[in-house]
């Protein structure tokens, strides 16, 4: 929680039910709280809906019913600009496959969501970038296309990408799922770091129980709703 | 560079080849309306150019456009009489001079006098009925392109004979007469002269070459049994287009019927609107042929691109950010195939203005074209709107694309 008690993000009572002939719930009643410099696994099997609840608490989604509020405000009536710019500037995501655009240089990649924020001069963008891919052991790499990347390389690049703008949330969607296991641990540790040394909040959902239960804090999913909740059962 | 430029330049030049089959269907559809607008305008100015040159601009006449009415008419009330003769008036513009003067006072450009007879021209046991008009040289420099248009002889040479002709070409062919022939020419009034060809003119509008004489304004009194006689006001304008204006100005001001080139000539002018059309169309259609490419070619980047603009809209660009890229490769595409376009509809019109041929319709041995910056900026002005247009709708409607669909299927 923050120094005034309210959650980083929330989400209370929220629902998502996609729309067809048969209509699939994706979550439902989800009430979860997740404070500052929390760094959170979300677990479970295939299909429980784990993705699906990262999405909407990164507005990606909306939720058919309930409602995901950010340092306190409802996202629910955000026009489709007001959830872009939310997601601007307080979130960062990652995703399984490192999702950079194919034609951009790593230091472009990060560069992009700066450029969209427009704070800073491009020499303050470039050099923000390139102090990020350095802080990841990228330094030499920051010219090179993703396609001439390893795929741990590329994986630390997204989590770069992920904090050009510097938001207090990372949400990261199996970020680990698609590296062997030195890149994982690699970028274990990285998000790892950004909690302990930069007070960052990551929201990590993930297969890898081992990778699970090194984080502070583990939700785990089943049939869309949470079955269990370390920060509650303590 | 900005945000979307530099993403928008960034898909086109990655995807070289089909941005280039985008961009040539777009210089195609520019470079071909350029060269059809040129042919259109170039042939119809040509035309007009000639109308306008073989003529004065406006023709003033002895005729009202409405009869006058007769005495017997204003003196009693009856709603119809019959049987009545009209009276028998002088023919002839009234104090000629004096008209021209108040012309000269505030018209812009010339007026000259002329003596239009009706007569038939025998040569060589041919007859031809032909329009014979009394000039003065001299005035006659002011308002016609006859001086130009002499092939042999000049202007100069109606003083050279007693009763001295210049004929049109296609007239003395037809009648077989060469200069210094002697021609008798008779008039419907009785009056039979003859006459020395002194020259020979070439108008380029055929039933002027084939059928127009000239000859002094004495010559023409004569033949037409009236000394002093002026039938007709020759008026050449400064702006030809400005003609019809001035025309209905002369007639409201004296009541003379007057004429500009426009009128006389409104049936073959109306054929033009027509044309127009026609070329619109067919420039139009090729352009709209040529937006399809770009369609095409913004579909597909949009389809490609689906993971990319989930992810940017996952980073937080907005839906306007994302279509304005497309939107903006779309303007690319077609400003480039613009500019390319010109390119390739200035060496079209090179290569179809450097075509020698024989045309028994037209003078001129090349295909008259216009070079016209119209022709370049509405071509361009339509490559862009069918661009947007072509470009708009894929990217809208990859911008409203909910990106958690398109992760989750890349996933």
């Amino acid at each position: 929680m923050s120094a005034n008690g309210r959650p980083l993000i929330e989400a209370r009572g929220v629902t998502r039910i996609l729309p067809g002939v048969v209509p699939t719930t994706l979550v439902h009643d989800i009430d979860l709280k997740i404070g500052h410099n929390e760094f959170v696994a979300v677990t479970g099997p295939s299909g429980s809906g784990k993705s699906s609840l990262l999405y909407l608490l990164g507005v990606l989604d909306m939720s058919t019913e309930g409602e995901v509020l950010i340092r306190g405000k409802s996202t629910g009536h955000m026009s489709e600009e007001e959830r872009a710019a939310t997601r601007l500037s307080e979130l960062g995501f990652v995703f399984q496959f490192h999702f950079l655009l194919p034609e951009f240089s790593a230091l472009d990649n990060i560069v992009l969501p700066m450029r969209a924020l427009g704070r800073l001069s491009r020499e303050e963008m470039r050099e923000r970038a390139a102090g990020l891919l350095d802080s990841l052991g990228l330094a030499e790499h920051q010219n090179k296309r993703p396609d001439q990347l390893s795929g741990g390389q590329r994986q630390r690049v997204a989590v770069a990408r992920s904090l050009a703008n510097d938001p207090p949330l990372i949400l990261a969607d199996e970020p680990t799922g698609s590296l062997d296991s030195k890149a994982s641990e690699q970028v274990f540790q990285i998000l790892r770091n950004l909690v302990d040394r930069q007070s960052k909040t990551v929201v990590a959902v993930t297969h890898d129980l081992g990778l699970a239960e090194r984080m502070d804090r583990r939700v785990q999913l089943m049939d869309g709703g949470i079955v269990s909740d370390s920060a509650l059962n303590q | 560079m900005n945000l979307v430029l530099d993403v928008a330049w960034t898909h086109v030049r990655s995807r070289a080849r089909q941005t280039f089959v985008a961009v040539a269907g777009v210089a195609t559809g520019v470079g071909f309306s350029i060269m059809m607008a040129a042919l259109m305008q170039g042939s119809q100015d040509d035309f007009i150019r000639q109308l306008v040159n073989a003529l004065p601009h406006i023709t003033v006449s002895d005729e009202r456009r409405v009869p006058p009415e007769q005495p017997a008419e204003t003196a009693f009330e009856a709603a119809h009489m019959y049987g009545l003769t009209p009276e028998t008036r002088r023919r002839g513009i009234k104090n000629p001079l004096a008209t021209m003067a108040s012309f000269e006072a505030w018209l812009p450009g010339g007026v000259a006098p002329s003596v239009r007879v009706q007569g038939i021209i025998r040569y060589a046991s041919r007859d031809v009925g032909t329009s014979i008009f009394g000039i003065d040289p001299t005035r006659e420099l002011k308002v016609s392109d006859l001086a130009k248009q002499m092939r042999q002889g000049t202007l100069r040479s109606l003083y050279t004979a007693t009763n001295a002709i210049i004929l049109g070409d296609r007239l003395a062919e037809k009648i077989g007469a060469k200069i210094g022939a002697n021609i008798t020419i008779q008039t419907s009034e009785g009056a039979r002269i003859t006459a020395q060809v002194v020259g020979l003119f070439h108008a380029g509008v055929r039933s002027v070459d084939e059928g127009t004489a000239y000859v002094l304004v004495r010559a023409a009194q004569i033949l037409a049994q009236q000394t002093g006689l002026v039938n007709e006001l020759r008026v050449r304008v400064a702006d030809p287009m400005s003609a019809r204006e001035i025309s209905s100005r002369i007639e409201s001001e004296t009541g003379y019927k007057s004429v500009s080139w426009q009128e006389a000539h409104e049936d073959l002018l109306s054929t033009f609107v027509i044309r127009n059309v026609i070329m619109y169309t067919i420039v139009g259609a090729i352009l709209l042929v040529a937006s399809f490419g770009t369609y095409n070619i913004i579909s597909t980047i949009t389809h490609e691109k689906a993971r990319d603009i989930a992810i940017m809209k996952s980073l937080g660009l907005n839906e306007r950010t994302v279509r304005a890229m497309f939107v903006v490769e779309a303007l690319i595409i077609g400003f480039a195939g613009g500019l390319i376009g010109f390119m390739l509809g200035y060496l079209l019109c090179l290569a179809l203005g450097s075509i020698e041929f024989k045309s028994p319709f037209m003078d001129t041995n090349r295909i008259p074209l216009a070079y016209s910056a119209w022709h370049y900026s509405i071509a361009m002005l339509v490559a862009l709107a069918s661009s947007l247009a072509a470009g708009f709708m894929p990217a809208r409607k990859a911008a409203r694309a909910n990106p958690v669909d398109i992760i989750r299927g890349a996933t």
